[in-house]
């Protein structure tokens, strides 16, 4: 008979302190319909405060949900899930949106402080995935490089080459995506990062399968981590992460390979379907603001933008470093990913794949 | 010897088991937020933990996610179960399949096809569809628990008790309840643990701005795991570790209770 | 355990009108793409594409691991439940519950921190250069993915085994042991065929989730290796292709049916035995 008791004792806690709990995390965000947006952006990209400051002087409440990667965020935005206002995806992703009929055109006069805090070249590069300038407004920037231990590495590092090298074996980590993988071979034969011809593709799968035993790990994310704590020597890494790698861990360096490399650029768009169309304008002009560029610089470590900012930026190490503020050279004449059309993506996949099982 | 044998081999087992979370509590004191990489003893991160309501949120979900998925796939698995004892065998593995069929599907095939139903049927996404998402793959795990025990169940004992004048009832649940109870319990944990853990379904079940804590975690894989992540597992590992010495010392109690009566 | 057949049908029903909305209709759902083009014309080439190597291969290696993680977990989980068991009976439950307790940890995390300790400057080597030991560099290998899966699935099989075994009845065990059977003919005779339904229980709760899993291949294999759960994943998120995304998960039901033959299987054998 006790165990019974304590048996429906138990069971009554836990419904109580479901229920509690599920009306104090629901309570939060249902009330306020009215006057608000829905943001949609990469994890950890925007500084809390900011969104607070955006609230406090709109009077806009935000809700803002993340995502890990652009190809778990399409899905959810493409079958309408969540009538999302306004969203932060990559380059390729925001041309097959265009392409998908999912964005709609930007009404920049609603917009001054775009054209007039960014740097012009970030619209000429937009163009390479949203041709006219009409859908979207860049957030974030960088390129693709090699991280490297300097106090490994004895030789210059400024090519794709080394990534091939014999002496690295096992130390060496390469992005875990076709696109991004292909990429690096495609470069050091001369071609272009959106080939088309299966031949040149077919040459850079087999220079990949010809380099895999001397690659350590496959990886996204974990780069990072493996990189600042000297598990693997060198690395191919996005240069947000580098800043933070080389700021954790200063014998690491990056560098951009002389071949040329992927000139990233995340953008703000507003879907087809946003409510709030208004309130998404403000925010895609309060973002420009050079002031709050510089607060979620700070916070994220990409670079942005925003032409104002190395100027602002107060701490020295960052603003002296070729990582957050590169060298005008570094990103003339560089290539953006476009949307290849979704049989090329698959001929990418197939080709990786096989690097995969081989 | 073949007692320390024993005892050895639990050792082996615990320690394995118990590894990698070692290294998890240990992460939660270190300085640098980056994984491996130990630069010195810290405390800060279980200071910043209470600031972030982000995390905090997604905890509470997660639980009272985790305890109404619970509770409900364990009723409505034990009720099936039940069913299912009485039906000939072969419709018995038929439904047993059927029930598995959640759990055996890529978790993304679940998770989207899941999306689309709900989407389908025109509810909003959010708290509820996440419940119901998690009750969906819950109540096979729980039925996987329930059913072995039910099945060696000896259906005598529950006549005997009707012979004598017990309403079916009563009869259910003075005698065949407490054989279920471990069963019942186990199912009811793993439930609960399945639900806390699940990433991928609950994903694409969620609405905006609802997170549990997989959710939260992997949202923050592109800029690095907060270390307050590590924080809050060490100390809801330690709160159920305590929970767990507690219900120990109780239940020896409660023993020793029992064998005074008799 | 009914008194009519209508009530048990009561009991039923729930499970069946549940089954029917959330397991038939997304089902059906898959079915629809796994066997139409993109345009929605009926085709079978979605479930060929299994036979293509890179595809064939993944799946191997996925039914290659899944069976070793299961193998290993039911052989870890037979003695560790014997044991268990065999301690007092309170003693018992809390050592269970301690062995269940890791599962309360985020697997993410602690997949990662298995990586934190197999690494190449990770805890166990750092621990070995203590010893002046040889390096063990496990990361990134097949290896180190069945660590992983044994790691996050062995409480599955622990738990139903457990349960079946508190029930099997000492006195039996006894009674075997007093007509002359040595340790090894009363496991093999009486143990053993009275804890198969928890067993079969255990063995389908890990070897299903070690099939389709990609979370643990990625962090723990490098990438290098790749699974039919990494490419499902792939399919339906990277390349945006739920045709083929679903005909490879349409493909992994044919281990339902596997498993359903033996459930009913050992089911049968396990009644005739009784009788």
């Amino acid at each position: 008979m006790k165990g019974k008791k304590l048996f429906k004792f138990v069971l009554s806690v836990l419904l109580t302190a479901a229920f509690c709990l599920n009306l104090t995390g629901c309570g939060s965000d249902s009330s306020k319909k009215e006057n608000s947006l829905y943001v949609y952006s990469w994890g950890d990209y925007i500084d809390p405060k900011v969104l607070d400051m955006f609230e406090k002087e709109t009077g806009i409440h935000v809700i803002l949900d993340e995502f890990d990667t652009n190809e778990n965020m399409y899905p959810r935005v493409y079958e309408g899930a969540v009538h999302y206002d306004i969203i932060c995806p990559s380059d390729y992703m925001i041309q097959k949106m265009i392409a998908n009929n999912l964005l709609q055109p930007l009404d920049f006069e609603k917009i001054p402080n775009a054209k007039k805090n960014i740097d012009a070249k970030f619209f000429e590069q937009s163009k390479e995935f949203d041709p006219e300038n009409k859908y979207s407004v860049p957030y974030c920037w960088g390129t693709v490089g090699i991280m490297y231990d300097s106090t490994v590495v004895d030789e210059p590092v400024d090519s794709w080459n080394i990534l091939w090298n014999e002496k690295y074996k096992d130390k060496i980590l390469m992005q875990d995506s076709a696109r991004d993988s292909l990429m690096i071979p495609l470069k050091l034969m001369g071609r272009s990062m959106n080939e088309t011809d299966q031949k040149y593709l077919e040459q850079a799968r087999d220079m990949l399968i010809k380099q895999k035993p001397l690659v350590q790990a496959y990886v996204i994310d974990e780069a990072k981590d493996k990189l600042i704590s000297g598990e693997s020597t060198m690395g191919v890494i996005f240069s947000g992460e580098a800043l933070m790698i080389s700021l954790a861990n200063p014998k690491m360096k990056f560098s951009v390979p002389k071949e040329g490399t992927n000139f990233w650029i995340d953008s703000w768009v507003i879907t087809k379907d946003a409510e709030n169309v208004d309130n998404a304008h403000k925010f895609i002009n309060f973002m420009c603001r050079p002031d709050i560029a510089l607060i979620n610089f700070d916070f994220l470590g990409y670079s942005t933008p925003i032409e104002a900012l190395k100027d602002m930026e107060e701490n020295e190490e960052i603003r002296n470093s070729p990582i957050a503020f590169p060298d005008p050279e570094v990103y003339k004449n560089q290539e953006t990913y476009k949307y290849l059309g979704n049989e090329m993506d698959k001929i990418y996949n197939r080709l990786w794949m096989q690097v995969k099982v081989d | 010897m073949i007692s320390r044998l024993k005892t050895i081999y639990l050792a082996i087992i615990f320690l394995f088991l118990y590894a990698p979370i070692g290294v998890l509590i240990a992460q939660s004191f270190n300085e640098s937020r980056y994984r491996g990489h130990w630069t010195g003893f810290s405390l800060k991160w279980y200071e910043s933990l209470f600031q972030q309501d982000k995390i905090i949120d997604a905890l509470q979900n997660t639980i009272s996610i985790g305890i109404l998925s619970a509770i409900i796939s364990t009723i409505l698995a034990l009720i099936t179960c039940l069913a299912l004892r009485e039906i000939g065998k072969n419709f018995r593995a038929m439904f047993m399949s059927v029930a598995n069929i959640p759990i055996l599907n890529a978790d993304i095939v679940t998770g989207i096809s899941l999306m689309l139903l709900f989407m389908g049927m025109g509810l909003k996404l959010g708290y509820g569809s996440i419940l119901l998402a998690h009750i969906v793959f819950n109540v096979p795990y729980v039925m996987l628990c329930i059913m072995p025990q039910l099945m060696a169940l000896d259906k005598s004992f529950y006549e005997a008790a009707l012979d004598l004048g017990a309403s079916p009832f009563k009869a259910f649940t003075s005698v065949v309840l407490p054989e279920l109870r471990p069963s019942i319990v186990a199912g009811f944990l793993l439930a609960f643990t399945m639900s806390a853990d699940d990433f991928i379904i609950t994903y694409f079940t969620r609405g905006a701005g609802v997170h549990t804590l997989p959710t939260e975690i992997y949202a923050e894989l592109k800029l690095g795991i907060h270390p307050e992540m590590y924080a809050l597992s060490t100390l809801v590992f330690i709160t159920v570790l305590i929970f767990v010495i507690l219900f120990a010392m109780n239940r020896k109690k409660l023993l020793n209770q029992k064998e005074e009566n008799f | 355990m009914f008194r009519t057949i209508g009530i048990r049908n009561l009991f039923l029903a729930p499970f069946c009108i549940w089954a029917g909305i959330f397991i038939f209709v997304p089902l059906l759902f898959m079915f629809y793409y796994g066997l139409t083009t993109p345009a929605g014309n009926f085709t079978f080439e979605n479930i060929l594409m299994i036979f293509q190597t890179e595809f064939f291969y993944s799946l191997k290696m996925s039914v290659l691991l899944a069976f070793i993680s299961t193998a290993v977990c039911l052989l870890l989980a037979y003695p560790l439940c014997l044991i268990l068991v065999d301690r007092a009976k309170s003693a018992g439950a809390i050592i269970t519950l301690l062995f269940i307790l890791p599962l309360w940890m985020n697997s993410l995390l602690s997949t990662m921190a298995w990586q934190t300790i197999l690494e190449r400057d990770g805890t166990l080597n750092q621990i070995l250069r203590l010893l002046s030991l040889p390096d063990f560099t496990l990361i990134n290998t097949a290896t180190a993915i069945v660590i992983g899966m044994v790691y996050n699935y062995l409480p599955y099989m622990v738990l139903p085994l457990y349960v079946a075994l508190t029930k099997i009845d000492k006195s039996i065990i006894e009674a075997a042991k007093d007509l002359g059977a040595n340790t090894w003919q009363t496991f093999y005779k009486i143990i053993l065929p009275l804890s198969l339904p928890g067993a079969v229980s255990g063995i389908t709760m890990v070897f299903i989730p070690a099939l389709t899993t990609f979370a643990i291949s990625a962090l723990l294999g490098g990438g290098r290796i790749l699974l039919i759960g990494n490419v499902i994943e792939q399919e339906f998120t990277f390349e945006y292709n739920w045709n083929l995304g679903a005909a490879l998960s349409i493909v992994l039901m044919i281990f339902i049916v596997v498993n359903m033959a033996l459930t009913v299987f050992f089911e049968n054998s396990h009644e005739e035995e009784k009788n």
